[in-house]
């Protein structure tokens, strides 16, 4: 076996681990930390495919920002696992009935025959001074602008969505405005006063 | 490298509306006191400006432009117009009922703009990633519309029941794209549709993604068996919402199966076809059948809009009868047509309701529109030329939709098709004349004053004459549709 | 040196290569935590004079042995587990917090072609390492089942996630300009221009165009390390040492050590990103590492610096001043550098 198929099955199987715990952990905190290591792994595979730029942004993106606010929540909530399994075992038949049907379907028509070696061709092997990063920055800027552009805009929807949903002026909060800490003058909050010395007699 | 500036023409009203949406946004932020009125009316000059841009560059040619991913067509250009006019109708009637309830907020406009934008880039997509991503916008910006009155537990919870199912639907739709990307190599409809032609495309891959695609435009448009989440939302929503809701969305959602199944997937007819027959039928049925026992009008209408994207898909699904296309246009311009009636009949029928809704009150029920007749007997017309029109009684708007898809349901030879959307139409016709009977011969239980701004009294009652109108005269609006897709196919 | 090495390597036969990298790993490794053991020092020293006492002078002379005696004693205390800790997470927080620290270090290039890997997204593996730190502190918070240590984490959170940007920024200007996001190259293509030609190549440094991201990127990488002023994260005064409060000995001493790591390592970035790297300031002298070393140290001491002057940020100052200041800030300087380079005005041409 070559180095580099090694490498790819040992971050599958760790990938496909982690996978399988995100779903089965108990506890909410370690299914995201399963999560973030999934990632990681994901991250490698790519890496293999000389698709670095792609691999380190999704480490970059989702393990070091989504999934650390993530963490935040899931930390946060109080999540009652005992309630989320009621009706388990009785949805469990329709469910694994449906589960199966379609795990058999896709097997059917995704099996080795249609994506397999055969069908799909080994890509080229880059050429030397190839950079992932510079080619696909060339295609986003140039043939895929108009979808590039159309994506900042969805994030902006996203953005505005968020903020109109949870931004809320309350009454009684004691904000202070930090510039008018930073304008304090002495004459505001010191006043000299002279004052004839007082004798005890 | 060889990079060519695209042509920013034919995208001239998608790079205008973007750059209202900006403006609106970063002025309504600035001008915090007169935001309110600022992103109305700058909204409303959006929607009014855009129809003229895209009239204005509109020629009978099909062009593209940024390397392929858009389109641009008289089909797209009349959906397009048609959802400005959607738009600017749904906010002008839903803007006093936000101002009664206080959630009347620029960011409300600021996100009705940009959902506007997510359905043009839908309409005039020519790549499945534009498709996508045009989808995603509109969406987004409905599900925070949905949930928008967050006071209201109702709504937030609608709001989220949207959001799941719809992020699971765009799932969906994702994953049946990449199914057909991997059976054709191209994301594009016309080279997907090139790669089908030829033969050259994986067809068992190719059917498998089409069933994931089929599942995603059905949900968008409300059919069984991706119905679940339209009686909650509609009812969920505040009435200015679900107005856009049910109307300018459809029309997206059309355009999105005609360039997904028309333009990329015609070769496969058949195959669709006859999945979309299944889906049609069964919530033409299940549709009229639940809305006779919706004592909520909000919930009857999202069940009657059920069944009228049955109907719709009627239109669609009878274009290619063994290999004969000579139905298809026939066939497509009446499903087109049927979309743009029921979008008119949806503005006037939520727009009676917000009519008669006001601070504190909402007329949800049917029972609020009891005696609407003694009240005010012209917006009691109104709404009965409504529903006689989503009935489908003769010389209405509805009518003329209905029988043009049945017609090339007919024309294309399925039968029981036509028979069961028949019999269902009669079934359903009960619950429309039932809102006509507790208008005309009950006594009315709400005695209050129909207190509502002029410019909805005028432009409402405009709607129930257009409705009336367009009925007695359909061949106008049937011919441009008929033409529009003529010149774009 | 390849000939040099040859018999060794034909020793080790086909595992050589991976022998070889270890080696190298070792030859990283080991000066820094002797850097970080002594910068310990440096900074108990440093902060002694600002405040007019004399810092650590018992153990050694000068108290330099003074790292060493921390050490043992660090290395002899006993962790301790709380019991209603989560054993599996408290025992992977401090590993979580020293790994990327040390990974970090793998792109870092120590002269022109001194470099463990030489990659050509250095640049980005460096801000994916750096993201990763913050898993330390939150998985520690998390897992001590206490009180302090959480609201520790959740701060480091929040602020971790919130300078990340603006660094970003700043970093965005710098492959702006050096048009790579190889870090030697980076380098290197601060070695030309005018100023460079006259001699005085300190002054084509890009520190000098990208000024607002310089002071953007060290304030920044300060708030990223949580040291003071943006120390919130372990305020003693208010959460007590927040993530660490639980932790002794030796699991103790891996949370220091990535924390001086790190700071080793933002003040070498900020040397090899704006300051030219082991590139000599002026014409006359050669370049060579000792100049990166000098740099590094300059940076250092500006960190302890700011720590014997600069009061507690309150949070949500820190807050503040990441999201309103730093990140329109250099928003807007990605757009004027932007057009800068496009306009005739470039002197990166």
């Amino acid at each position: 076996m070559e180095f580099k198929t090694f490498v790819f099955y040992f971050l599958s199987a760790i990938l496909v681990f982690a996978a399988l715990r995100v779903i089965t952990a108990r506890n909410p905190v370690h299914a995201a930390l399963f999560l973030v290591l999934a990632f990681f792994n994901a991250g490698g595979i790519w890496l293999l495919l000389h698709a670095e730029f792609l691999a380190i942004t999704l480490v970059m993106v989702y393990v070091g920002a989504v999934m650390v606010l993530f963490l935040f929540v899931v930390m946060m909530l109080d999540i009652n696992l005992e309630r989320l399994r009621q009706g388990f075992w009785s949805y469990l038949p329709v469910g694994a009935l449906i589960g199966i049907l379609l795990v058999i379907e896709m097997a059917m028509v995704l099996g080795g025959r249609y994506f397999g070696l055969d069908a799909m061709p080994v890509p080229p092997e880059p050429m030397a001074g190839f950079s992932n990063t510079r080619e696909l920055g060339r295609v986003l800027y140039t043939d895929y602008v108009y979808p590039f552009e159309l994506a900042s805009l969805v994030l902006l929807v996203a953005m505005v969505a968020a903020v109109s949903l949870t931004l809320r002026k309350r009454k009684n909060t004691k904000y202070i405005d930090p510039s008018l800490q930073v304008s304090v003058k002495r004459e505001g909050r010191v006043e000299l006063v002279k004052m004839q010395a007082e004798k005890e007699d | 490298m060889n990079f060519v500036v695209p042509d920013f023409y034919p995208a001239a009203a998608e790079i205008f509306v973007a750059v209202m949406a900006l403006v609106i946004m970063l002025s309504t932020t600035f001008a915090r006191s007169i935001a309110r009125s600022l992103g109305y009316f700058l909204c409303q000059f959006t929607l009014i400006a855009a129809a003229f841009i895209t009239i204005g560059t509109m020629h009978g040619e099909v062009s593209y432009t940024f390397s392929n991913m858009f389109i641009s067509d008289l089909m797209g250009d009349f959906l397009k117009v048609m959802i400005y006019f959607s738009m600017a109708i749904a906010l002008l009637y839903g803007r006093s009922y936000l101002a009664d309830r206080n959630i009347n907020k620029p960011e409300y406009y600021l996100l009705a703009i940009l959902m506007t934008l997510g359905m043009m880039v839908m309409v005039t997509s020519n790549h499945m990633l534009t498709m996508y991503i045009g989808l995603e916008m509109m969406s987004l910006a409905l599900y925070a519309l949905v949930a928008f009155d967050r006071d209201s537990a109702r709504s937030t919870e609608a709001g989220m029941k949207y959001f799941v199912l719809g992020a699971l639907a765009s799932g969906l739709l994702l994953y049946g794209m990449s199914m057909v990307y991997g059976a054709t190599g191209t994301l594009e409809f016309s080279g997907v549709a090139q790669s089908v032609y030829n033969q050259a495309a994986n067809k068992p891959v190719l059917l498998f993604g089409l069933v994931f695609l089929i599942a995603g435009i059905c949900f968008k448009l409300g059919v069984v068996p991706f119905h679940m989440w339209v009686p909650d939302v509609y009812q969920g929503a505040s009435t200015a919402v679900t107005l856009i809701l049910a109307t300018a969305p459809k029309l997206a959602a059309f355009a999105m199966a005609v360039r997904l199944l028309i333009w990329g997937l015609f070769d496969i007819a058949e195959q669709w076809q006859t999945m979309l027959m299944l889906v049609a039928v069964a919530s033409i049925i299940l549709g009229n059948l639940a809305a006779i026992s919706q004592p909520n009008i909000k919930r009857m209408l999202a069940y009657s809009g059920i069944s009228h994207m049955g109907f719709m898909l009627l239109g669609l699904l009878s274009g290619v009868v063994e290999g004969d296309r000579h139905f298809a246009l026939n066939a497509y311009s009446s499903a087109m047509f049927y979309a743009v009636a029921y979008v008119i009949m949806s503005l006037a029928s939520f727009g009676m309701i917000i009519l008669l809704s006001r601070a504190g009150f909402e007329a949800e029920r049917i029972d609020d529109f009891k005696g609407l007749n003694k009240r005010s007997p012209w917006f009691a017309a109104v709404m009965m030329f409504v529903m006689f029109s989503m009935a489908g009684v003769p010389f209405f708007i509805g009518f003329f939709a209905k029988l043009s898809v049945l017609q090339a349901v007919v024309a294309a030879g399925y039968f029981w098709i036509a028979a069961v959307a028949v019999v269902m139409s009669v079934i359903g016709a009960f619950y429309y004349l039932r809102v006509v009977k507790v208008m005309y011969f009950d006594e009315p239980v709400d005695t209050a004053p129909i207190h509502a701004p002029a410019e909805l009294r005028v432009l409402l009652s405009a709607n129930g004459i257009a409705i009336a109108a367009l009925g007695l005269a359909p061949q106008a609006l049937m011919s441009i549709c008929a033409y529009a897709l003529l010149a774009s196919l | 040196m390849e000939a040099m090495l040859q018999p060794v390597a034909d020793l080790f036969g086909p595992t050589w290569p991976a022998v070889w990298t270890l080696l190298k790993i070792v030859a990283i490794i080991a000066p820094l935590l002797g850097c970080v053991a002594y910068l310990t020092l440096a900074e108990r020293k440093v902060i002694g004079y600002m405040q007019v006492r004399i810092g650590p002078n018992r153990v050694g002379p000068f108290g330099l042995l003074q790292p060493v005696a921390d050490g043992v004693k660090l290395l002899l205390k006993e962790i301790i587990v709380p019991s209603g800790a989560n054993k599996g997470l408290f025992i992977l927080g401090p590993i979580l917090a020293i790994a990327p620290s040390l990974a970090a270090w793998s792109v870092v290039p120590f002269g022109d072609g001194m470099v463990l890997a030489n990659v050509n997204a250095g640049l980005l593996f460096l801000l994916a390492i750096t993201s990763m730190e913050v898993y330390g502190v939150i998985v520690a918070g998390w897992a001590s089942n206490s009180k302090y240590p959480f609201l520790g984490s959740m701060r480091a959170a929040a602020q971790m996630v919130s300078y990340e940007v603006s660094m970003g920024f700043a970093l965005i200007c710098v492959l702006l300009i050096s048009a790579s996001l190889n870090l030697t190259d980076i380098v290197t293509t601060q070695g030309s221009g005018r100023f460079h030609d006259m001699g005085l190549s300190f002054l084509s440094w890009n520190w000098l165009p990208l000024f607002p991201m310089f002071v953007v990127y060290v304030i920044s990488g300060i708030a990223e390390t949580n040291r003071a002023p943006f120390d919130v994260v372990e305020g003693e005064a208010e959460v007590v040492a927040g993530h660490m409060v639980e932790y002794s000995g030796m699991a103790f001493a891996l949370f220091f050590l990535a924390e001086y790591a790190n700071m080793i390592l933002v003040s070498i970035l900020t040397s090899i990103l704006f300051l030219g790297g082991w590139l000599s300031p002026v014409g006359f002298l050669p370049d060579g590492f000792i100049w990166l070393a000098l740099k590094t140290a300059c940076i250092l001491f500006l960190f302890l610096w700011a720590r014997a002057t600069f009061p507690r940020f309150r949070y949500d100052h820190i807050m503040r001043l990441g999201w309103k200041v730093f990140i329109p800030v250099t928003l807007v300087w990605v757009v004027v550098v932007a057009v800068w380079m496009i306009s005739p005005l470039s002197i990166w041409k």
